[in-house]
């Protein structure tokens, strides 16, 4: 008695009731896929984070004024502590002395912000900029927004105050539609200003659209809208990812001596490090992906108890074939193995639609996640699904097996 | 038809004519449940069957002539007693020996055919054959011949419930000879037949039996149990009477 004739024993037992095994199948098929796509489009969301964490660059360092405080209370007890309330403002100057090589060797530039709200026209196109910005030149690498097309402005534009900008892409199809930018002269706030470069794709960071953009330099935003004085923020890029933290504690001693800090717990700014802010981020995205796993392996299990019941009733409605069986000759081994197999085709079978599912099923954008596929996810679903196949058949099988030949042929 | 048989089980003669005891049956006990309301189903039988003997056993229902085919059939176990079959001690043997012995020894013929649903007559045929780990071809050849001497090389691809009663019965008469059992086992085999397939099962039962292979047919009709050789009688679980069938016409 070969495996292959078992096999196809077992394949003519479970095509004699074709419905009840297709519905097993699509049991599994359902846990298997489920599994698959969960875990693609948690690690989907996550890639998005990773990505956005990408483009933000991971070693800028944001810098902006306030007193770090929990609600209301804690900056009210701060202010009276301190008995200050002119909580100090950025400065340019603040800007200036973080460029010092001296005492902070991890930072490699610095751009101060200064930030405005002003509607832009081109003729009868308007548009009004989610960032309007103006800026130093280390703003491009510090915060990853590259120009794709034309030049930056210099450091020269800055000194000179020229009225030059850089627009992002929305910003672009907003006042030119499909017509190039460069070198044409927009009113912004009522000033113009000449396009000198476009910078490139940037996406959504989730609240705001990161294309949606102008900057200038900071002594022409100053000078027309905003007025000298504080500045909104301050980048700061590190010289790596990797002295991030070196920078930032660089940034806090500088700073606390120019701001006359002498209790850390109440600084009038606060850091932000964005690599920092979407690690937190990415984590709880593992921790929604571990969730839709379990979630999904639970549907595998109950698949795999769909099994065993299955198994177990098709025991008992052929108690009496196998009571004929065992008279004929077959010996236990054969009986167990028969009905083992038949319960891992089920789940071998459902597995591999499960799979093809899972596959199909993640080409769609799922809750505006595009699920990514974890290899592993695919090859633990498809294996899991098997050893459920073995494992709860298992005991039907057994109980097959050990019908007493006389017991089984006096069933009805 | 029988000259067909003759040729088909003719090695299995050679081994018949060398007569020898297939059954040994020693004061076989089956005992259901214990103390007061306990039931002796058999009672101290004991039984000796020569090689190419047919033997009826006949009794009322509850005789325990149904328990003794089962224990013959090593489908059950006794109590207490000991059984030879070909001089094997099936008595002492475990679970897995005795599916070995129960394929290569014993051919069962039921009451009620025990045909595997939705599988065709030569696949039923062949069944044995499979799980004794014979080769497909060999199998397919001798399933093939099983059914040629049970004059059903016509059915071979219908299923059971397109064969009418007869058939099927000759059916499993053509999966119990495949296998070339020292034993013919039937219990109550014309039970489900009308009269003129009880006729052609029974003169089927004579030919298998003049090639030489020891039968044992369990039966409460007394023209069936005609036509055997030997008849036992058996009564609440004891042998009441073992003669030679005086009124076999041959």
């Amino acid at each position: 008695m070969n495996v292959l004739e078992i096999i196809r024993f077992a394949i003519r037992g479970l095509s004699v009731n074709r419905m009840r095994s297709a519905l097993t199948t699509l049991g599994i098929m359902i846990g298997v896929m489920s599994v698959i796509v969960l875990i693609a489009v948690g690690n989907g969301s996550s890639k998005a984070v990773q990505s956005s964490l990408d483009r933000l660059g991971t070693n800028s360092i944001q810098i902006r004024s306030g007193v770090r405080g929990f609600g209301g209370g804690g900056f009210a007890s701060a202010r009276s502590r301190n008995g200050n309330n002119n909580t100090k403002q950025l400065t340019i100057a603040d800007a200036q002395a973080l460029m010092n090589p001296i005492q902070a060797p991890d930072i490699k530039q610095v751009a101060p912000i200064a930030n405005a709200n002003a509607t832009c026209v081109n003729g009868s196109s308007t548009s009004t900029p989610a960032t309007f910005s103006g800026t130093w030149p280390a703003y491009f690498e510090a915060s990853n927004n590259p120009v794709e097309k034309g030049a930056y402005f210099s450091n020269e534009d800055v000194v000179q105050g020229r009225r030059v900008a850089v627009i992002g892409k929305t910003t672009q199809t907003e006042l030119f539609g499909n017509d190039s930018a460069i070198g044409q002269t927009i009113r912004c706030g009522g000033i113009p200003f000449t396009v000198i470069g476009i910078t490139s794709t940037k996406g959504s960071s989730g609240f705001q659209d990161g294309d949606s953009l102008f900057l200038a330099p900071i002594t022409v935003v100053q000078n027309s809208i905003t007025g000298y004085g504080s500045v909104s923020s301050i980048i700061v890029e590190a010289k790596s990812s990797k002295t991030t933290d070196a920078a930032q504690t660089e940034i806090q001693t500088i700073m606390d001596a120019r701001h006359k800090i002498t209790n850390t717990n109440n600084r009038d700014y606060q850091l932000f490090n964005q690599a920092s802010l979407l690690t937190t981020a990415a984590s709880s995205n593992k921790v929604f992906t571990v969730l839709l796993g379990a979630v999904a392996a639970i549907s595998l299990l109950v698949g795999g108890i769909g099994i065993t019941n299955i198994m177990l009733v098709t025991v008992v409605e052929r108690t009496r074939e196998i009571g004929i069986r065992k008279a004929i000759g077959a010996p236990k081994r054969v009986i167990m193995f028969q009905f083992l197999v038949e319960a891992t085709i089920l789940s071998l079978v459902g597995g591999l639609l499960g799979v093809i599912g899972g596959f199909i099923g993640s080409n769609f954008t799922i809750v505006g996640v595009k699920p990514i596929i974890v290899p592993a996810s695919v090859l633990l679903a498809f294996g899991v699904s098997i050893l459920i196949g073995v494992f709860f058949g298992g005991y039907p099988a057994s109980r097959a097996a050990s019908l007493r030949p006389i017991e089984a042929l006096r069933h009805e | 038809m029988a000259c067909q048989v003759a040729e088909e089980f003719a090695w299995a003669d050679l081994a018949a004519n060398l007569s020898h005891t297939v059954i040994d049956v020693r004061n076989a006990v089956k005992q259901y449940g214990t103390g007061e309301s306990s039931i002796f189903a058999l009672n101290g039988v004991s039984i000796q069957i020569q090689s190419g003997e047919y033997v009826a056993i006949m009794g009322p229902s509850g005789s325990g002539k149904s328990t003794l085919m089962n224990i013959l059939g090593a489908l059950d176990i006794m109590t207490s007693g000991k059984y030879f079959l070909d001089g094997i001690e099936v008595s002492s043997l475990d679970e897995n020996a005795l599916s070995v012995v129960r394929g290569r020894k014993i051919g069962f013929i039921f009451q009620s055919f025990n045909l595997i649903p939705r599988t065709t007559a030569l696949s039923n045929v062949e069944l044995p054959l499979a799980y004794q780990g014979i080769k497909s071809e060999e199998r397919k050849k001798r399933a093939l011949k099983a059914l040629e001497v049970v004059g059903l090389s016509d059915r071979i691809d219908h299923e059971p419930t397109e064969l009418s009663g007869g058939q099927q019965q000759r059916v499993a008469v053509a999966r119990a000879l495949a296998t070339r059992p020292s034993l013919l086992l039937a219990d109550e085999p014309t039970g489900a037949l009308d009269s003129k397939s009880t006729h052609d099962l029974l003169d089927l039962f004579d030919q298998i039996n003049q090639a030489g292979r020891t039968v044992v047919v369990i039966t409460h009709e007394q023209d069936v149990a005609d036509r055997a050789k030997r008849i036992i009688r058996m009564r609440d679980g004891k042998i009441v009477s073992d003669e030679i069938n005086s009124r076999r016409a041959s």
